[in-house]
């Protein structure tokens, strides 16, 4: 493992001391809780947006702290969610007595916590709603699983509701928004490479030389299929094809599309891909209306990349084009 | 009977247990889930054993409330607040207790193993910590029952927590990350199975 860390133990407060010198007029950083909150908040009347998980896949959430996005993010450990008197101090932080809607991706171990958080902020006297993100289609959903795997869609939820919340929708609006997004959400991802956990030491998944990982998760773990390295267009329309028909996205749809590198692919091929994606939406008839191609939602140093596709309605691209001003994104 | 020292006793050799078979639960999770049982377990249970070293406890009820908040406030993940209620509800039917019989143990495990139950949401055989936690309280109850002793009724409950462990290993996963393997989680025996069969096994080195 060749990384820049001093001791495994250190590496998320030592890189939140980072965030907090690198962003001194825009974000506040508490160090002892892992908190990341807006500087100015909380904003009067206006509700608070909360969101965290493990730490790895920045800059989600801590890069999305800011005007028209989220006011606190909570960073767990490596790949572990954050606990629960964390995010309860980050709900008592953002609350401006609007409340409070946490953004939660459905991982069991992030549930849970933020199950308990919301517990524990309601007998505080803070309002508190949860938008679960679970927009993988990789991983089929059961009555008998845990249900898909919240991902990219998390990043248009927090970009979208932020937007909202900042122009004055309440709670109960900013939520039915943040499930109607969520709701019209689909991701699949591919990975070329394993991530290696810093405290882990070596790569979480065995993969072969020329193998990749088809509908890999955010944490390395696999998907649907293990098989060999194929030309970018064929990889693209191993993810084009399942989003699209989980979406059901008919000829003469419209769709907003992320391509989200996963940490250790760079511009040149995302963009190469984002051709190929764009490509095969339009032989589909999909029109693409709205685009982001980058690294937003990352898995440490894994190689890969995912698909999301939104199929949105007017107040949802409305949104979406609206000012935001975070570390990560900004326009 | 159980008195705090003894309860004290078991928070510490579960912290021992674990840390012994840290990187073994890590192991056990890097197959089929994201490979940090060991270390999130390991850091959970260590800032656990430390409180009988730097508090006063006035009773067994507010010391395992204490360990069950330090857990849910240091594991993260899904152990954190699962072992978090689990130790929480266990204070519950010890609240009056200085020194618990097997009676009391008992209806500390059965109230314990249920806020398990009601966090998760976990049935037997979903692949998970209530694979272990379900035949030990089923064990503990039944020698109990009989007129066992406290550590014939603990021994009971340690054997079958790791007979319930071993039984994970075919399984396939029905909740938590590992239930996105589908099929491929089968063959490898579940991480908080693991550990709950550790703690179960300190129970009876230390309760009795």
């Amino acid at each position: 493992m060749k990384k820049f860390i001093n001791d495994p133990a250190d590496v998320v407060v030592e890189a939140l001391q980072g965030v907090a010198l690198a962003h001194p007029d825009r974000l506040r950083v508490d160090l002892e809780r892992q908190l990341v909150l807006r500087v100015g908040g909380p904003v009067p009347g206006k509700v608070g947006l909360l969101s965290g998980g493990g730490a790895g896949h920045e800059p989600l959430h801590s890069g999305f702290v800011g005007p028209g996005m989220l006011d606190a993010a909570c960073c767990g450990q490596v790949f572990t969610s954050p606990v629960p008197d964390q995010i309860l101090a980050a709900a008592i932080a953002v609350d401006a007595g609007a409340g409070v809607l946490q953004i939660v991706k459905n991982y069991t171990g992030d549930v849970l916590n933020f199950e308990m958080a919301a517990e524990l902020a309601e007998g505080e006297g803070v309002r508190v709603r949860t938008v679960l993100v679970a927009d993988d289609v990789a991983v089929e959903d059961s009555l008998f699983t845990a249900g898909r795997r919240g991902v990219g869609a998390t990043v248009l939820v927090e970009k979208i509701v932020g937007a909202a919340a900042e122009d004055g929708l309440d709670l109960d609006a900013c939520t039915a928004l943040g499930e109607q997004v969520a709701g019209a959400s689909r991701s699949m991802g591919i990975a070329l490479g394993s991530c290696t956990v810093p405290a882990a030491g070596r790569p979480t998944v065995d993969l072969g030389p020329d193998e990749i990982e088809i509908g890999v998760g955010i944490h390395g773990e696999p998907g649907r299929r293990r098989q060999a390295l194929a030309p970018a267009r064929e990889l693209a329309a191993q993810l084009v094809e399942p989003v699209v028909e989980d979406l059901e996205l008919r000829r003469g749809e419209r769709a907003l599309v992320f391509l989200n590198g996963l940490g250790g692919t760079p511009q040149l091929e995302l963009y190469l891909m984002f051709h190929e994606v764009h490509r095969q939406l339009k032989e589909r008839g999909v029109d693409v209306v709205r685009s982001l191609v980058g690294s937003f939602l990352t898995s440490l140093d894994m190689a890969g990349c995912s698909l999301t596709l939104l199929r949105p309605d007017e107040p949802m691209l409305r949104w979406w084009d609206a000012p935001v001003d975070t570390p990560a994104l900004r326009w | 009977m159980a008195d705090l020292t003894a309860f004290q006793a078991w928070v510490a050799q579960s912290a021992r247990s674990i840390g012994e078979h840290a990187a073994h639960l890590t192991d056990l999770d890097r197959a089929i889930g994201d490979g940090d049982h060991g270390a999130n377990m390991e850091r959970g249970f260590t800032a656990s054993a430390r409180l009988a070293e730097d508090e006063q406890f006035s009773g067994i009820d507010t010391y395992l409330k204490k360990v069950g908040m330090t857990l849910v406030s240091t594991v993260g993940g899904a152990s954190g607040p699962l072992y978090g209620t689990f130790f929480l509800r266990l204070a519950g039917p010890l609240s009056a207790s200085d020194d618990a019989g097997a009676r009391e143990l008992s209806q500390a495990l059965r109230a314990g193993v249920e806020g398990i139950v009601a966090r998760g949401k976990a049935e037997r055989g979903d692949k998970t910590m209530y694979d272990a936690f379900a035949p030990a309280l089923a064990a503990f109850e039944e020698a109990a029952h009989t007129g066992r002793t406290i550590q014939e009724c603990l021994d009971q409950a340690a054997r079958a927590a790791e007979e319930g462990r071993d039984a994970t290993e075919p399984m396939v996963a029905r909740k938590g990350r590992a239930s996105y393997l589908g099929e491929r989680s089968a063959g490898h025996v579940d991480p908080g199975a693991s550990s709950a069969a550790l703690v179960l096994r300190a129970a009876a080195q230390t309760l009795a």
